[in-house]
């Protein structure tokens, strides 16, 4: 019995061996791999004579994404917003380009697994063997600086959306695109909302010990004491922490009137939560990331009050009048199309996340389009002279080799739980004022 | 050379990591090169692992400690000091081998569960420790600037090279697992992984022997903790110190066989390989950790001596070659 | 001065918090006491019980401390399984047998949740209000969580020193050839042990989802505290565990009063290392 067991057991793990051997097979001949998909390309065309003389090229567009592991709210909903843009473009046939080439695409992924240790090899295996064209980078900072290695590696240009950390952009890249307005200039509009508000207000910074939290809460230290605000407590917690308990009674001893922190989607909720049942006072409360998520009024009253930055938001999104008034080239469907279209297609209401991720899309279609070739050079050079509109808001790139793709031209509004009539929580814009559909909720109300 | 026969069981794990290190040059396929680094990498840190795990029979639940240690102290003078990566990979061997020296010193007293808590405890302790320590970024880490790589002639460049090193490495851990093991040194851990009282007893100094075999096991994942970030471009602390990672190790040496030279190559292959697979592939992509899990199992309650130990058992004429 | 007024308010949270630590210690403190296994599954266990309250509470409509008593029976069968299909092959075998076999079943529970429930964070929106007691604010779930953590000490003490299967499980962790001798059934005592080491888990993270937000992967970072507790009240004495989770639930309070709170997870594990070399038997002593 016990022998006939181990026999049947090193044979699975005979097979697993094969498996694994036979797993990179396929990628033994890639360097013929182009040029054969060329010939089919080519055959294809010649069978169906009755279409335009048209070439019809699919570009691959390779990406990781954050299936599992602690960045999968915001992962798959980026992921959700780029699909919906593929989908859409390829429904509509393509879009064509002067010498009559009509360009699809066709999306490639793998799940990262939040984590960087596969990122690179990944992003390789994208590369070299799934042939992808153009990549977009996975979700978060960490993931992104380790993407982006590769990349630049080889030359590929990589649309950086879900990624607002500075650093990555210093590093002297020539191929990196940032959608989002990078994290230094995160909490800007904020303060200066604050400033309006409340001048004397005396400021905590409480912010998660990672990379991201990390570098938006230093960054915005100096353009604090600038608007001449005191800040009377700067600290960091550790992602694991369970009880914040302490740390919001931390922040109650030290005086703060405003809380300015967090980090990601599970310790902004528990930070959330903990400051409702302490009930400490605070006359307002922002926190990153967590409150812009659909999940968040799951924490219920807890949820109230709370305010957070926003990319962008469907209630302030951008228009084509505004892209005139600033003399800016605009492109793409409007806010509520997009929003429309994505509710039809995955059921709940477009978050920043997913319309990052879908103008991601876009503005390499547009990039494609005004390169009129999908040529990596000429689309780059596209890209680095862009100056566009969209509903998600302006896209321009730092062209120069010191911070090269950093945004410049994004910029972000301040969003806030509040009660609706019917006594329902609801997310309103309150800053900045040409686009705020409610006034800021100052001070929250304390129970 | 005249004891050639006592160096045959190098013979197929040199064969297997040269013939890993060949492949993606023969195919010049950079993302088979990718892939061979990774297993590569895993061969490098499961062999040195194996040389406590194995020889000693201590099981280190914290071994990925000294690479990320020796990792970052070795970017660190990469990044902001300028130094070569030569220069760096040196230091974060030398400086994981000095913690490994001074842990050793302490914790090896420690048997059986007790020193398999504390590496875990030593491992968390110096991931905290990292992520308040402004002179390496704190919780931002470190992001390397591109100009680093120029050096090297570009990143490209620059990676490639990386994947040479690591081959090295890798080639050195086994080396070293080799000769530990068929030295007198390694009979003594040998010794003490059946009896550490009655290895007292027969004249091994069992702490000095255990402290030497620690710091042995961990120059090399100090070294390539320093290649890994250097190619990887940045690190954070989180992304220096996984658990979960030290853990992997620790199957790995399992699966292919403890205490052997190949076993060690065997399973860090077999395991990352299906990984690999399983996170790539359509059909088990939701599910790969369960049937990794399931697979796992089966191995630990039916072939407890691993790939190679089993095959040592039923053939024992291959005893010679496979070590 | 403040740091004192800091102390003071933080400490009753943390005493209370600490009883609930403690209970999840209890469960893998157990589990190594009687067997020599360090359950790597512990903290998915954790998570299965934050996940019973969240489905009885939220989908239900059962009252969390109601539903206690289904997650304890349900954990209970849970463990007793795990014992048969992953450890007991390995119950002699070397200690990185049972650790990897305990760790192939974390692997599977983790892969099976993240298809079911994906990692997403879920919240039990629940609250039992609260009140003040001098400058600090009283949860009731957690009061309510304390007390419910030292009933089950109370209940485990009795179980084991007043009934038969308590007594057997004593007499195998001191010495199982022994207590094999003495026609003690070890098999089934070493499964019931198990059993009840995951039942304390599963309750454990029932509890602690009544005031945390929680996901499929949030039982590691409890697992890690299990270890600190059981190795501060003594590995192997499930009483010493609540005294283990109260220091932690204190260190937690307390320390971010002086440091940053990012120094606490240093000062947690340095000191877990250092009670290891110093006392391994734990501060209040253990089975030797």
């Amino acid at each position: 019995m016990k022998r006939s067991f181990a026999v049947l057991f090193s044979l699975i793990f005979v097979l697993t061996l094969i498996l694994s051997a036979c797993q990179p097979a396929p990628a033994e001949a890639p360097a013929e791999e182009p040029a054969v998909e060329e010939v089919m390309e080519e055959e294809a065309v010649a069978e169906e004579p009755a279409e335009e003389m048209a070439e019809e090229v699919t570009l691959v567009i390779g990406f990781t994404s954050s299936i599992t592991g602690k960045q999968e709210v915001s992962s798959k909903r980026q992921v959700n917003g780029l699909t919906l843009w593929m989908d859409q473009v390829n429904e509509a046939g393509g879009f064509t380009l002067s010498d009559g080439t009509v360009v699809k695409f066709a999306a490639q992924t793998y799940d990262d697994e939040s984590n960087t240790e596969r990122v690179q090899e990944l992003y390789t295996r994208l590369i070299a063997e799934d042939n992808a064209d153009f990549l977009i980078s996975p979700y978060s900072s960490g993931l992104t600086s380790a993407a982006s290695i590769v990349a630049e590696q080889n030359g590929k240009i990589m649309i950086t959306t879900g990624a607002a950390d500075d650093d990555a952009y210093k590093t002297g890249n020539t191929s990196l695109f940032q959608l989002y307005t990078p994290g230094s200039l995160y909490m800007s509009s904020t303060v200066d909302m604050l400033k309006e508000l409340d001048p004397d207000a005396k400021v905590a910074i409480v912010y998660e010990a990672v990379k991201f939290a990390t570098g938006v809460a230093q960054g915005i230290v100096p353009y604090l004491e600038a608007n001449g605000f005191e800040v009377v407590l700067e600290e960091g917690y550790d992602t694991d922490t369970a009880d914040f308990g302490p740390i919001v009674n931390k922040i109650a001893g030290s005086g703060a009137t405003v809380l300015l922190g967090g980090g990601h989607y599970p310790d902004g909720t528990a930070l959330a939560r903990a400051l409702y049942e302490r009930n400490i006072g605070l006359k307002f409360a922002y926190l990153l990331v967590a409150p812009a998520d659909t999940k968040f009024p799951e924490l219920g009253d807890a949820a109230l009050g709370i305010a957070v930055s926003s990319q962008w938001e469907l209630a302030a999104t951008h228009t084509e009048a505004e892209a005139g008034n600033m003399g800016v080239e605009w492109f793409g469907p409007t806010g509520e199309e997009f929003a429309s279209a994505y509710e039809a297609a995955y059921g709940d209401p477009p978050t920043y996340h997913v319309a990052g991720g879908y103008t991601a899309g876009l503005v390499l279609q547009k990039a494609i389009m005004d390169a009129d070739s999908v040529d990596t050079d000429a689309v780059k050079a596209a890209l680095n002279a862009m100056n566009l509109m969209t509903f998600f808001g302006g896209t321009q790139f730092d062209s120069s080799e010191e911070a090269h793709g950093l945004q410049t031209a994004h910029k972000m509004v301040v969003a806030q739980w509040q009660l609706n009539a019917d006594g329902e929580l609801e997310r309103v814009i309150v800053a900045p004022a040409d686009v705020a559909t409610a006034d800021p909720l100052y001070p929250i109300p304390t129970r | 050379m005249k004891n050639w026969r006592n160096h045959l069981g190098l013979l197929l794990p040199m064969l297997v990591v040269i013939g890993f290190s060949l492949w993606p040059v023969i195919t010049g396929n950079i993302s088979t090169r990718e892939s061979a680094f990774t297993i590569l990498k895993a061969i490098a840190l499961a062999s040195s692992l194996n040389i406590l795990l194995g020889y000693t029979g201590y099981v280190s639940f914290g071994h990925i400690v000294f690479y990320g240690f020796g990792g970052y102290i070795g970017l660190y003078f990469v990044n902001q000091q300028d130094w070569s990566i030569w220069a760096g990979m040196l230091v974060g061997g030398i400086s994981a081998g000095i913690l490994a020296f001074l842990l050793g010193k302490a914790i090896l007293r420690l048997r059986g569960a007790y020193f398999a808590l504390a590496t875990i405890g030593i491992n968390e302790a110096m991931k905290a420790l990292f992520n308040n320590l402004d002179l390496f970024g704190g919780p931002i880490g470190m992001v390397l600037n591109f100009s680093v790589y120029k050096a090297y002639g570009g990143a490209a460049k620059a990676l490639g090279m990386a994947f040479y090193i690591m081959a090295g490495l890798t080639i050195i851990a086994l080396i070293i697992s080799h000769l530990v093991r068929t030295s007198k040194f390694g009979l003594g851990l040998l010794a003490i992984r059946e009896d550490e009282d009655a290895a007292e007893v027969m004249g091994v100094v069992a702490p000095d022997t255990k402290t030497w075999a620690y710091v042995l096991s961990a120059i090399i994942p100090g070294m390539v903790g320093v290649l890994f970030f250097f190619k990887n471009g940045n690190v954070e602390p989180h992304v220096a110190f996984p658990l979960h990672s030290s853990i992997e190790l620790l199957v790995m040496v399992m699966l292919g066989g403890q205490g052997t030279v190949l076993g060690p190559i065997l399973g860090a292959f077999a395991y990352q390989g299906m990984r690999g697979y399983f996170v790539t592939s359509e059909f088990f992509k939701d599910i790969q950790l369960s049937v990794s899990g399931v697979l796992l199992l089966l191995i630990v309650l039916f072939i407890p001596a691993g790939a190679v130990g089993w095959l040592r058992q039923k053939f024992p004429t291959l005893r010679r070659v496979l070590q | 001065m403040q740091q004192i007024s800091l102390l003071l308010t933080s400490l009753p949270d943390g005493i209370l918090l600490g009883f609930v630590y403690g209970v999840a210690a209890m469960g893998l403190t157990l589990i190594w006491g009687v067997m020599d296994v360090i359950n790597l599954s512990h903290g998915p266990i954790i998570a299965l019980g934050m996940f019973g309250t969240f489905f009885l509470f939220i989908r239900s409509g059962i009252n969390p401390y109601l539903g206690l008593i289904p997650i304890a029976i349900v954990g209970l069968l849970l463990g007793v399984v795990i014992y048969f299909v992953a450890v007991h092959r390995v119950i002699n075998a070397p200690h990185l047998s049972s650790l990897l076999a305990t760790f192939s079943v974390n692997m599977i529970i983790i892969g099976i949740g993240t298809a079911v429930v994906t990692t997403s964070p879920y919240n039990v929106d629940f609250n039992m209000g609260s009140f003040q007691l001098g400058s600090t604010t009283v949860l009731g779930t957690r009061l309510i969580a304390a007390l419910i953590a030292i009933l089950v000490t109370g209940g485990l003490y009795l179980f084991l020193f007043r009934t038969r299967p308590g007594k057997y499980i004593r007499a195998v962790t001191n010495n199982r050839s022994a207590a094999e001798l003495m026609g003690i059934p070890s098999t089934r005592i070493l499964a019931l042990s198990f059993g009840l080491g995951t039942m304390l888990a599963a309750v454990s993270g029932a509890l602690i989802s009544t005031f945390f937000p929680f996901s499929i992967l949030a039982g590691g970072s409890y697992e890690l505290k299990s270890f600190v507790i059981g190795v501060l009240g003594g590995l192997g004495n499930p009483i010493g565990a609540l005294f283990g989770g109260l220091i932690l639930g204190v260190l937690e309070g307390a320390i971010p009063a002086f440091l940053e709170t990012s120094w606490v997870p240093v000062i947690e594990f340095g000191l877990f290392v250092v009670i290891l070399l110093v006392r391994p038997n734990g501060l209040f002593g253990a089975k030797q």
